[in-house]
């Protein structure tokens, strides 16, 4: 038999998706960041043809989704690092809404000086 | 008086779900449900289940998709609607109906080294265990594990990576790592280590989440994980 | 890959995680300053050109990313894919030296040139 949503649902669980799920995102974006900054070996001009694009609401909207990803990839694994790393006590289950809480911060402040 | 629509899992791996009709009673178990279809409706429905009060843990089952011990499940903790979905234990081959074989369980249990090597004799003076000691807590915290197999069950790492020991080996490792008197402890660190050990563990928490007993193996594998980088990183793995 | 090497690896990762950790959080916080004052290329390079602590910062910020992403990437594809074995590791091992040659090669192009 296999497990289904039904024994998943529950807040570790979304975490570790969550984690999972921003961890590839941005590995599958590390490519693209790299290139992008590598532009600017080809002088201001070839950096600034790439930066134009920033000025679209849409590339603005990604922006702050990318940094939502790793706000969240960080504060998760801080989180990990705590469950693994220290001596188990009960505080560690609110880990979770705290990192959840401090991504969404890391998010709203970019959010709002980009816009 | 109401009914229950109750889905059973009847077969092998490949089967399906037979609907019964089960009286509703009041402080009625979920094993209740399953003994009322065995004796009164189906003869050839087969089960596990020997103390029936949540002692043993012989009739780990899926409830509506959780692995629990149906003694201790109350039919109105689980039923939506009068309906509870019953079926067999996840992960483990499907003997037949809700009996699984736990045959690859236990055998994971004796590669984590899940048990006691020592070296003293009748000769020798009592071992001293202080259980105020940092380990002996660290023991105590899990040592009430009697095997039922609901977490292996529960944890998708197992699922994923067939090789994984599971939570229930690993957690038994712990208990015999903080073991004053085990002599075994080299050994039983390269057993737990790798990708096919305690290392794999990504604190789903779904074993914690389910265990009958409120023990929790995420806090024991990642014991372990501490217990095994110190080893390797001194060269002692 | 022996047992010692897998442990390797994991505690790799962690360590790598720790020094990301820090290096996410400056990274966020100079990102959310620098989205403020402008994206020009004149104005970003205007900033970081020359500038080795920064330079030498985001070298280090490359060399964890470097590290910690196929290592990360190796459980996932072999617990989502099923892949196992010797392909598996040189095909992250390889996404590791591309990531920290991509990456080094902006920092140069960004900080140095």
């Amino acid at each position: 038999m296999k497990n289904d949503f039904r024994a998943r649902n529950h807040p570790a669980y979304w975490a570790f998706i969550a984690h999972r799920a921003s961890g590839l995102l941005l590995t599958l974006f590390l490519p693209f960041h790299f290139w992008a900054l590598g532009q600017a070996l080809h002088g201001a001009e070839a950096l600034d043809g790439f930066l134009r694009w920033t000025d679209y609401p849409l590339v603005k909207f990604a922006e702050t989704g990318l940094v939502l990803l790793l706000a969240a990839h960080m504060t998760g694994g801080v989180r990990l690092l705590m469950l693994e790393f220290l001596a188990w006590r009960d505080w560690q289950k609110n880990l979770l809404a705290i990192a959840a809480g401090a991504s969404l911060v890391a998010g709203l402040a970019f959010a709002l000086n980009v816009v | 008086m109401s009914l229950l629509r109750v889905s059973v899992w009847r077969g092998g791996a490949s089967g399906g779900f037979q609907t019964y009709e089960v009286p509703r009673l009041e402080s009625q178990t979920v094993l209740d449900v399953v003994t009322y279809i065995q004796r009164s409706l189906d003869p050839t429905l087969s089960y596990r289940f020997a103390c029936r009060v949540g002692v043993c843990g012989s009739c780990a089952m899926s409830v509506n998709g959780k692995a629990r011990w149906p003694c201790r499940t109350h039919v109105a903790g689980v039923a939506e609607d009068n309906r509870i979905e019953i079926a067999p234990l996840s992960n483990l081959p499907v003997i037949k109906d809700l009996v699984t074989d736990m045959s690859r369980f236990f055998d994971k249990w004796a590669q984590a080294k899940g048990q006691f090597y020592g070296t003293r004799t009748r000769a020798d003076d009592f071992a001293r265990v202080l259980p105020e000691s940092r380990q002996r807590q660290a023991v105590d915290a899990a040592i009430e594990c009697i095997g039922c197999g609901v977490c292996y069950s529960a944890c998708d790492v197992v699922t994923w990576n067939p090789a994984y020991l599971g939570p229930a080996a690993l957690n038994r490792a712990w208990t015999l790592i903080n073991d004053v008197r085990d002599t075994a402890r080299a050994a039983r660190l390269a057993a737990v280590a790798g990708d096919a050990g305690c290392h794999a563990c990504h604190t789903h928490m779904s074993c914690t989440e389910r265990c009958p007993k409120n023990l929790v193996p995420t806090a024991s594998i990642a014991g372990l994980k501490r217990a095994v980088a110190a080893a390797a990183l001194k060269g002692e793995l | 890959m022996n047992t010692r090497t897998q442990v390797l690896l994991w505690t790799a990762q962690r360590a790598s995680a720790a020094v990301l950790a820090l290096c996410v959080l400056i990274h966020l916080v100079t990102m959310i300053y620098a989205v403020k004052n402008g994206l020009t290329a004149a104005e970003v390079l205007g900033r970081t050109r020359g500038n080795t602590g920064w330079a030498a910062f985001y070298a280090l910020f490359v060399a964890a990313i470097a590290v910690h992403a196929p290592i990360g990437l190796r459980t996932t594809l072999s617990e989502m894919l099923g892949w196992r074995g010797a392909a598996l590791d040189l095909l992250v091992l390889a996404l590791g030296i591309a990531l920290a040659l991509w990456g080094w090669r902006a920092v140069w192009g960004v900080f140095v040139v």
